[in-house]
């Protein structure tokens, strides 16, 4: 493990001589792109040199160098680790060009860099605020934009730690409350931008015509967010004719937590138990990804059987997850509720586990920069044991049996929501959703972590790019978790979980790092930055169910609307990750 | 309901039957009654915000099951329920639905504040996006603390309601008193940040005073 998130084995500098130079701030890797020269630069990052998968745009307020940074990651779906680019751009007018048209999986992103930070993308498509709504004030991921309820830059706060003497933050606020209001806003004059208008602007323009004699007409329905099929509180607003859908957009935001902006102001640790609230079926691999985004900055090993214990943890999870995708998702199709009943009978097994280890059925927390926090008990590895052995093969085989020779759930959902190889590619999607239009793609094998090099396993891929395949890959993709955890259960070694002594305070040296995973839903990464203080200076979570949703409008347009619930139920998404 | 409220003191009833025959009056007969087929069948609206919307859920699926509360009805639409259980956290964004789903659920109607987020903002309280609480906007009869509340946590509070119901009179409750129709709460807007109609006075008057943000310099 090095510090740098990206290998230096392709000089772009050699190729761009004079535009494009290394970024060679200690601790940090990649190239700095010119803002001008940037398509021309990503055009041959994508076809000269083969990085193909755009995984994460995000943008660092360096206010200290008055500057704004734009960082891309990029991959190849071949596998190999990342090719990190960033473009400088002056704080007072960050503009710089959109690689929407190069990779299309940036166009959620690069609105997020927008909404949060103000950062201005030239030729984006639909350049909206994407997790706030359109006419809030200021860009909250800028270093000098506080929040009403701010106490102070990082914590822990004084009036908390050491001595706890809190008042309430609604006492000290001017409007009791967690608001803020320009000087002299009186709201009976002002009249507000409607921030649904700029969104209904944005869908594609429906022509009237004449068919036999009869006129026809668009429908509009807003789908959620208060509605059973949308798996919590997201949006989408759909353009219908008769009941084809003709243009759909996704509505983001109503669970936005600010997970960045709080990341930001806590310490490196507080961070770790905010990790289980971003995808909260999955916090172990959560919490996983964030371990190896400041493990590599820390540069520390981690002992063998912790490492076993968090393969162990994320495998586990993933069945359960898979394992409620298969119930929520035949609740989109009509079963309702009772391929669920039989998923969380699994999941509560599963979740014994977790809080005989960790102490928590969902929030684990579990995880430790350089080990987990407590050791697997020979109980609990009893319990995995049995379940692994014994209990849930045939579980899965009975969902199966169950489940896919229904032939109204075959009918449903056979190629309903086709995307193609290339299309999934150039939207970035990961995860189940992308090895079902025939990637095979897994990070686990395509840029191994931890310790996966060493099991055996098969990368689940199902070439058809329908609904039916990304439902399969689920079903496929929990056997190769068991086959794992087979084997790391066969494997685990007895030792220490943690190297030396647990520290609340851990020193971080400053630089960037990429930590990712491959969650459940896809690939869920950190972007962390250190200045060496005992706070991230940044802290970005690159969330699957997100940029999984960019492909969302091209799967459902010529489908059904009922189809278009299959479909996103088919994405797997999650609030909690998708709005952070 | 306790058959020994029901009864009429005075009458003597033989030992064999006591379990099924009681002598009472129309007037204690009724509340017990009222309130013991509404404490039964409390209809939650299918409405989940995050992460405590999956402990919810898990109530309800096969270990916890809470169809022996006759609570297992999740109705999708507000005005087929009697009972919102705010399950995460409520954003500036969320809450003028909250609002309005709220003002379109029927009396009788209760709100459960279900974890730490919804009774107070819980770890997301400094967020910028995030609202501290429910009760904020709406009345809520029972909060369950936890992150997130257990299922059986979740039953409890459940339980707390049905306690709560057992006691409302039918002579006095607001849904069947003259000029106490469901009461309206006026529905927030999204401007430049929450406004509350009912506080706008106070947002004013704030606004009004020189320094009124703790720093909205940039941005
Ligand atoms: S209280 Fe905890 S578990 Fe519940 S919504 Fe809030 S963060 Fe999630």
């Amino acid at each position: 493990m090095t510090a740098p998130a990206s290998s230096l084995t392709i000089d772009l500098a050699a190729r761009f001589p004079g535009a494009v130079s290394a970024d060679v701030r200690p601790g940090y890797g990649g190239f700095i792109v010119p803002a001008e020269k940037l398509i021309e630069v990503a055009t041959a990052i994508r076809d000269e040199f083969g990085y193909d998968l755009l995984s994460a745009v995000t943008g660092v307020d360096y206010i200290a160098d008055n500057k704004m940074e734009v960082v891309y990651h990029a991959f190849k779906t071949t596998g190999g680790p990342a090719f990190v680019f960033k473009v400088q751009v002056p704080r007072e007018n960050p503009v710089l060009p959109s690689v929407v048209n190069i990779w299309r999986g940036a166009e959620f992103q690069e609105r997020e860099a927008w909404d949060l930070l103000g950062i201005k993308f030239e030729g984006h498509p639909d350049l909206r605020r994407i997790l706030m709504w359109e006419g809030f004030e200021g860009h909250p991921l800028r270093k000098d934009w506080k929040e009403p309820f701010f106490e102070e830059e990082v914590k822990p706060f004084k009036s908390r730690w050491p001595d706890g003497k809190h008042t309430f933050a609604e006492v000290k606020n001017p409007f009791r409350d967690n608001l803020q209001f320009p000087a002299d806003f009186d709201p009976e004059k002002v009249t507000f931008t409607d921030p649904e208008e700029a969104l209904y602007k944005s869908l594609k323009k429906y022509h009237s015509e004449t068919r036999d004699g009869i006129e026809t007409d668009h429908i509009l329905v807003n789908m959620g967010p208060q509605h059973p099929s949308t798996h919590g509180v997201f949006r989408a607003v759909v353009m219908l004719d008769g009941e084809t859908v003709v243009s759909l957009k996704p509505v983001m935001g109503y669970l936005h937590r600010n997970h960045d902006k709080i990341g930001e102001r806590n310490t490196f640790l507080q961070n770790m138990p905010y990790t289980d609230r971003l995808d909260y079926f999955c916090s172990m691999t959560n919490n996983f990804g964030y371990a190896l985004a400041v493990e590599k900055l820390m540069n520390i090993q981690v002992p063998e059987r912790a490492d076993y214990i968090r393969v162990i943890m994320s495998e586990l999870t993933r069945i359960q997850n898979h394992l409620i995708f298969l119930g929520m998702f035949l609740n989109d199709l009509g079963a309702m509720y009772t391929p669920a009943l039989y998923a969380f009978e699994e999941r509560e097994l599963i979740l014994d586990i977790f809080e005989e280890v960790a102490g928590a059925r969902m929030m684990c927390n579990y995880f430790r920069f350089g080990g987990v926090a407590r050791d697997m008990g020979e109980d609990a590895l009893r319990k995995a044991r049995e379940l692994v052995f014994d209990r849930l093969p045939g579980k899965v085989d009975e969902m199966d049996r169950l489940l896919t020779e229904n032939e109204v759930l075959v009918s449903r959902v056979k190629g309903i929501g086709y995307l193609s190889a290339e299309d999934a590619i150039r939207t970035s999607m990961t995860g189940p959703m992308l090895r079902a239009s025939g990637v095979p793609y897994d990070i686990r094998r395509a840029d191994p972590y931890s310790i996966y090099d060493r099991f055996d396993f098969n990368v689940a891929c199902r070439p058809e790019g329908d609904l039916l395949a990304r439902y399969m890959v689920r079903i496929d993709e929990m056997r190769e978790s068991l086959k794992i955890l087979g084997q790391a259960l066969k494997q685990i070694p007895a030792g220490p979980i943690f190297p030396g002594k647990p520290q609340y305070q851990v020193k971080v040296p400053a630089g960037e790092s990429y930590g990712r995973v491959e969650s459940p839903k896809g690939e869920l990464a950190y972007y962390v930055v250190s200045n060496g203080k005992p706070n991230p200076y940044r802290y970005h979570v690159r969330p699957s169910s997100f940029v999984n949703l960019t492909s969302l409008e091209q799967m459902c347009i010529g489908e059904k609307i009922a189809d278009f619930v299959a479909i996103l139920g088919g994405i797997d998404i999650v609030l909690g990750e998708l709005d952070r | 309901m306790e058959n020994n409220e029901l009864n009429l003191p005075g009458y003597e009833i033989p030992e064999d039957v006591k379990n099924v025959v009681a002598v009472t009056t129309l007037d204690r007969l009724l509340n017990p009654v009222y309130n013991w087929g509404r404490r039964s069948s409390v209809w939650p609206l299918m409405f989940g915000l995050a992460c405590c919307a999956i402990e919810m859920i898990a109530a309800q699926a096969s270990r916890y099951d809470l169809a022996r509360f006759g609570m297992e009805v999740m109705r999708p639409t507000p005005r087929q329920a009697d009972l919102m259980i705010v399950s995460g956290t409520v954003t500036k964004k969320m809450v003028p639905a909250i609002v309005r789903l709220y003002n379109q659920m029927p009396e009788p109607k209760y709100v459960m504040a279900m974890g730490a987020c919804a009774s107070s903002g819980g770890p997301f309280k400094e967020g910028y996006n995030v609202v501290a609480g429910i009760d904020k906007f709406l009345p809520v009869d029972v909060y369950v603390p936890g992150c997130p509340p257990t299922p059986q946590a979740l039953m409890n509070g459940l339980i707390m309601l049905q306690k709560k119901i057992d006691k409302e009179k039918i002579s006095q409750v607001r849904w069947y008193r003259k000029g106490h129709d469901s009461v309206e709460i006026p529905v927030p807007i999204l401007g430049p940040d929450l406004i509350d109609p009912r506080r706008i006075p106070d947002i004013k008057a704030a606004a009004a005073q020189p320094v009124t943000t703790p720093a909205q310099a940039g941005g």
